[in-house]
């Protein structure tokens, strides 16, 4: 395990950085950072974040004036510091890095391609196949949420198999419907509500993705393994009764 | 007790001090751009400083007030008037039942606050009754305000809104008349040290992890040279224009936190500062982040006002910070002190 670097982000957080690549157990990493950074429950965190490779944190300036008035960023890293290490001590001690840390796998049903999907086409002639072999291969990899961002509920997603990356669209669309499942180079992702996008939509689920009225808001929090599941526009409708 | 939207303005919200612990799941802080308004302007009222208000942007709303209510207006430079009567900003100001406040348009600054004594009660979304507009999130499905919305007041304390109270008539009472609309406290609060009146204070920035990466013109440029707030600016960011400002070479980054403050650099070279509504995470270069102590003045400029920004240190914007919590926290104190109830 690579030691860790703090970094300040500006004057009321801070990054603890694990990498700086989009990796797998790099991320796996930084979702245990974060939650024994929330179970650790710092007086002054307002926020922790975790992301592909690093955990930002918000603290509150005031909560760490004790140190002396400039002295407030140099406590807070030091606190937060001191759980990173313990935790990165932890992690070199154990063999698999993230035994016990597996979520249960949610199925999320698709309807691919047609007017759900209408980049379908596009991605499968980068991919050099046809469409229902890009079906195939989407529907059939595992994923795992990396991180949630860019918009409430919106889960950016590892395990894309190499052969579907596919580069961003070279003008991106002012309207992606809610639920449009997409590719976006290495990655794949899902809107939780209608927006601006310039990923490739293959598909759309009917499930909501974000509902703030919801006990768990987010449908997908870092760290929930998914696969998706292919339906045909009869069970589509259905779904969303 | 509500308030009445007759007309809106040019963009009206609800806001608090934010949300704050649900940025993992995607949920950014959204909340006042002028903090530190939003809490005086609840201070002047009796409210809990962060307590929900009205964020009104740059042309203000027409509102009736369905019950007696003892407001404040905060921030930006604005005429206000209720019938024929003047509505004076920074100080607790009584409006009778049935009254309609006009705000007019903002002389100087971007942002007034109008806080209400009770606050305004609409259900709390994830820890916040803040409207995230971009988000689509909070009271009124995240929106801001149009014409017909109602917005219910919490209960107050017998007492505390009462026209003829000596904080709004001071020591003698005997020059009360029954039938004045608008009581105004004759004391106010000094709008110098929290609100920028020319506009041209420099705002303080702290360098970012990606600053180092600019090249040399380019962090002598951020600097020393004005820039201009675009037209495109809102409450996710603003838009600087002037001097393009440039990597040494390309970076590759991927997403990670970001922060209301955070100045990223997207390829087109002007840079944004990321302000309430910032997203959770963000993959451009960090160059810069705005002390906090200064975000809220910078919430205050227009699109077309220029910005000059000066390099502090964390410990210097740390101080800075500390030494405004210290005078408001004076200033709350002594407010409620002359408040009734």
């Amino acid at each position: 395990m690579n030691p860790f670097a703090l970094e300040p982000l500006g004057d009321s957080a801070l990054l603890v950085r694990l990498g700086d690549h989009i990796e797998s157990a790099t991320n796996r990493s930084a979702l245990a950072l974060a939650e024994m950074l929330r179970a650790a429950a710092l007086p002054g965190i307002r926020d922790i974040v975790p992301a592909y490779a690093s955990v930002c944190v918000h603290y509150d300036i005031a909560a760490f004036a004790n140190a002396g008035a400039g002295a407030a960023h140099l406590l807070a890293a030091e606190r937060v510091g001191e759980i990173a290490a313990k935790f990165l001590e932890a992690e070199t001690d154990r063999s698999d890095p993230v035994a016990g840390g597996e979520s249960s796998l949610l199925e999320i049903p698709v309807c691919y391609g047609g007017e759900f999907g209408p980049d379908l086409g596009d991605v499968a002639v980068h991919a050099g196949v046809d469409q229902r072999a890009v079906i195939h291969g989407h529907a059939a990899g595992e994923y795992r949420v990396a991180m949630l961002g860019f918009m409430p509920g919106f889960p950016y997603l590892l395990g894309l198999d190499d052969s579907l990356h596919t580069p961003r669209r070279a003008s991106p669309r002012t309207r992606v419907p809610a639920g449009s499942v997409a590719i976006g180079g290495a990655q794949t992702g899902i809107y939780p509500r209608e927006l601006p996008g310039g990923w490739q939509l293959i598909g759309r689920t009917p499930l909501v993705l974000f509902d703030p009225e919801r006990a768990q808001p987010a449908l997908l929090r870092p760290g929930q393994r998914v696969r998706f599941r292919a339906i045909g526009t009869d069970e589509f409708a259905a779904l969303m009764q | 007790m509500t308030i009445r939207v007759l007309s809106p303005g040019w963009l009206t919200s609800v806001q608090d001090s934010g949300r704050i612990g649900h940025a993992a799941i995607g949920v950014g802080r959204a909340g006042a751009m002028d903090d530190v308004a939003l809490r005086l302007a609840n201070a002047l009222v009796g409210n809990a400083e962060n307590a929900a208000a009205l964020e009104i942007t740059l042309r203000g709303p027409r509102l009736r007030f369905a019950g007696d209510a003892l407001i404040a207006l905060t921030g930006a430079a604005i005429d206000a008037r209720c019938a024929t009567q003047e509505v004076p900003s920074w100080r607790p100001v009584w409006i009778g039942a049935g009254g309609e406040v006009e705000i007019g348009d903002m002389r100087r600054g971007a942002r007034v606050y109008l806080a209400i004594a009770g606050g305004i009660n609409v259900a709390p979304l994830l820890d916040s009754r803040s409207a995230d507009i971009n988000a689509a999130l909070g009271p009124f499905h995240g929106r801001g305000l149009v014409a017909g919305d109602e917005l219910p007041i919490g209960r107050v304390a017998p007492g505390r809104v009462d026209r003829l109270s000596p904080a709004l008539r001071g020591t003698s009472s005997t020059d009360a008349d029954q039938s004045d609309d608008v009581v105004a406290a004759r004391w106010s609060l000094d709008p110098q040290p929290w609100f920028d009146l020319r506009g041209e204070d420099p705002i303080a920035l702290v360098r970012g992890q990606h600053f180092e990466n600019l090249d040399a013109s380019s962090r002598r440029a951020l600097f020393s040279s004005a820039f201009r707030v675009g037209n495109e600016s809102n409450r996710v960011g603003y838009r600087l224009e002037g001097a393009k400002l440039r990597l040494a070479e390309p970076l590759g980054l991927i997403s990670e936190g970001v922060v209301p403050g955070t100045m990223q650099l997207p390829p087109n070279g002007n840079p944004i500062v990321l302000m309430a509504e910032a997203p959770t995470t963000g993959g451009y270069p960090r160059i810069a982040h705005v002390a906090a102590v200064d975000l809220p003045r910078l919430a205050q400029r227009r699109p077309g006002d220029r910005v000059h920004f000066v390099e502090t240190s964390l410990a210097e914007a740390q101080t800075r910070y500390l030494e405004r919590e210290r005078a408001l926290a004076r200033l709350f104190f002594s407010i409620a002190g002359r408040l009734p109830g």
